[in-house]
């Protein structure tokens, strides 16, 4: 028992739960930038999923992690594109068409793996650890902060971006305009339709990019890789009230409940099924903040509205 | 979604085509997105290197080929009509449920503990406790996140999927530890619940079992609620207007409330005919939940909008999807292709038909000769 409260597990943790928070972390801030522009994706799951099979099976071909990685990103662009066209173009019903693009991510990657797959063959995940160097030098601290592959860095690394682009930049300010109120935006001169597609494509691909970060970071694909992670993003942009920062840190919760779960489980802590019982917090805490917050913070006024200049 | 009712409503004199064409024009655009989706899929069976004709013959043979077929692609369409009939009443009262793959679970887990607790109850009695139960499980599910949404304003797209996560957790708790079958292999499943809550088999020598005529009464139910009870007309008042609604008196936290409590029972229900008209006739969680729910919790919502969110029409649908699964066995076996295409497929069809939508307003208005205001937007 007193094994688990040694510094260097604790550190280690809290390291492991920093990587787990990666995915959550790309796939929600994607989504908070589409949501800011009043759309909304139920399909980021079946886009991860996507992302991640494409990442994997193009690093079990070539070797490249990096390229994996790559094709994780246009896959989700790709995605992006296809569900701007059913969503800004054609107006569908953005809640049953994102349940449409899961359905379809779940089933083609599935399909996909077993045929040109079969049996499960791991990968070798990204090895680039940009500051492993500073690790050694700076003591228990410097693991927990230094220890990380590149997409770590790029990961957090973006929520200052995202915030940046959201609040700071004219492209920013559109993006806000057509999701609250796009009829104003139109007026002028602001092309909604545009704006959304662009934010759409943003958020698919970092969507794609979260996919590929989880197959990397696991080094396998099955059917459901992704086993709900997408639509915890989902629910983080809600739990992060649309903020960067908010998503962030929701993001690292639930990084670091499954992180220490699975570290007590290994240790012999606790047994299968009160890591179960731990694994609920953080959605537990989720619908218990959402309480709190939702009377304070409204979503996007326009969110899940098609544009039209009817009004 | 409900724009298109009202277009059906409209009664506005068309063209004579118009009006020879209007009792097919909602259906041509949907019909063509169908079409379209299945011509998808014939490209990914090609590519695969199987001839799509043989594949989708094989499909059709395995939904509809037989008595055996049809019985096989009612028991796969069962979860999908329960779950479709509650995602009717949810989606017609202005609330979006996602949650029902957490109550489908929750309705298997409590009809699961009432035939553990009372198993030597005659099985007429037993079978409608665990029914009931079912219900109930799933009921107090989604009025959970109704009244999150009616009284503190939680969205419920939210609160639905974190009430799913929480619902796998639950059940792969139970199944760790507490209700786990005694013995050395641990998987996490219960012991072989008792046979007298087993769903009887209906005869006709197939395997189709008392599920479907459960489904039946449910989505008869669902109508006569829905749409010949005051209970029914005030749900679908503040589905389509919550602050008339609330002007006109009517309590719009309750109806909502309601209207997902409803809908969870509905896929509660599902839950219960999971556990008891499977053949193992036991609460399995080993592979996850989307293994026990078989995604119905989503599928449930494709079909009640192919059902145009109306009961007795989402049987229907949802009796052709199960088709589509049931067809995907043979499938395999035919062209060896996964039946895994069959899911991605779905999700095709979803996309297409939803796609589809304005174009099918589109489409009816020309046929009501109201096109001309179309065109001025």
């Amino acid at each position: 028992m007193n094994d688990f409260f040694t510094v260097s597990i604790i550190i280690a943790t809290l390291a492991s739960g920093i990587r787990l928070a990666v995915p959550f972390l790309l796939a929600a801030l994607g989504e908070a930038v589409g949501q800011r522009a009043g759309v909304l994706n139920l399909g980021v799951e079946g886009v991860m999923l996507i992302g991640a099979f494409a990442a994997y099976y193009t690093a079990l071909e070539t070797g490249s992690a990096s390229f994996g990685l790559l094709m994780g990103l246009v896959v989700g662009a790709a995605m992006g594109l296809i569900y701007a066209f059913i969503t800004v173009v054609m107006h569908a019903e953005q809640g049953i068409s994102g349940i449409g693009i899961y359905l379809f991510g779940l089933g083609f990657t599935d399909l996909l793996f077993q045929k040109q797959v079969g049996t499960p063959r791991p990968i070798s995940g990204l090895q680039t650890k940009p500051f492993d160097w500073l690790a050694n030098d700076t003591g228990r601290a410097g693991e927990l902060l230094f220890s990380h592959t590149v997409l770590t860095y790029v990961a957090f690394l973006l929520v200052p971006v995202v915030y940046w682009l959201i609040t700071r930049t004219t492209f920013g300010l559109n993006v806000r305009a057509v999701g609250e109120n796009p009829q104003a935006a139109d007026t002028l001169g602001v092309s909604v339709n545009g704006i959304r597609t662009a934010a759409i494509i943003i958020g698919n691909t970092m969507a794609g990019l979260a996919g590929a970060a989880l197959a990397l970071e696991i080094g396998i694909f099955q059917q459901n890789l992704t086993a709900g992670r997408g639509f915890i993003a989902i629910a983080l942009v809600y739990f992060g009230a649309w903020r960067p920062v908010g998503v962030m840190t929701g993001s690292l919760l639930f990084g670091i409940v499954s992180a220490t779960v699975l570290q007590l489980q290994v240790q012999d802590v606790i047994s299968g099924s009160v890591s179960s019982i731990a694994n609920m917090a953080p959605a537990v805490l989720t619908v218990i903040v959402l309480v709190v917050v939702s009377r304070r913070i409204g979503q996007p006024a326009a969110l899940t509205r098609p544009f039209t200049r009817d009004g | 979604m409900l724009k298109m009712t009202d277009n059906q409503q409209r009664s506005s004199v068309g063209s004579d085509t118009g009006r020879l064409l209007r009792p097919f024009a909602g259906l041509v655009v949907p019909a063509a997105a169908v079409i379209a989706a299945l011509a998808v899929g014939a490209i990914l069976l090609g590519v695969f290197g199987a001839n799509p004709l043989t594949g989708y013959r094989a499909l059709f043979t395995g939904a509809f080929g037989g008595p055996d077929e049809l019985a096989a692609t009612a028991l796969k369409s069962i979860p999908l009509m329960l779950v479709g009939v509650g995602i009717c009443i949810a989606f017609r009262t202005g609330v979006i449920n996602i949650g029902g793959e957490g109550q489908i679970i929750m309705g298997a887990i409590l009809a699961t503990l009432v035939a553990l607790a009372i198993p030597d109850v005659p099985r007429p009695i037993l079978v409608p406790l665990v029914m009931i139960a079912g219900g109930v499980g799933g009921g107090i599910w989604g009025a959970i996140p109704g009244a999150l949404k009616a009284y503190s304003g939680v969205n419920e797209i939210l609160s639905t999927i974190m009430m799913n996560i929480i619902a796998g957790f639950f059940m792969s708790f139970l199944l760790e530890d507490w209700l786990i079958e005694p013995g050395a292999i641990r998987i996490q499943q219960t012991k072989r619940l008792s046979y007298n809550a087993d769903l009887p088999i209906l005869p006709g020598g197939t395997r189709l079992h008392l599920g479907i005529v459960v489904a039946l009464i449910v989505a008869i139910l669902g109508y006569l609620l829905l749409f010949r009870s005051g209970l029914g007309l005030r749900l679908r008042a503040v589905g389509h207007n919550p602050h008339a609604s609330r002007s006109a008196g009517m309590k719009v936290e309750l109806s909502i409330t309601q209207a997902l409590a409803f809908s969870g029972a509905c896929a509660g229900i599902a839950g219960a005919v999971l556990v008891f008209g499977s053949e193992s006739h036991r609460l399995i969680g080993e592979g996850g939940p989307l293994a026990f729910t078989q995604s119905a919790g989503f599928n449930g919502i494709v079909t009640a909008l192919f059902g145009g969110l109306h009961p007795l029409f989402t049987v229907l649908s949802s009796y052709l999807f199960g088709g589509m699964l049931a067809g995907g066995i043979s499938l395999q076996r035919v062209v060896q292709v996964p039946q895994a295409l069959v899911i991605a497929l779905n999700g095709v069809v979803v996309v297409f038909v939803v796609g589809s939508l304005k174009l099918r307003a589109r489409v009816q208005r020309w046929a009501e000769g109201d096109i001309q205001m179309e065109d001025r937007a």
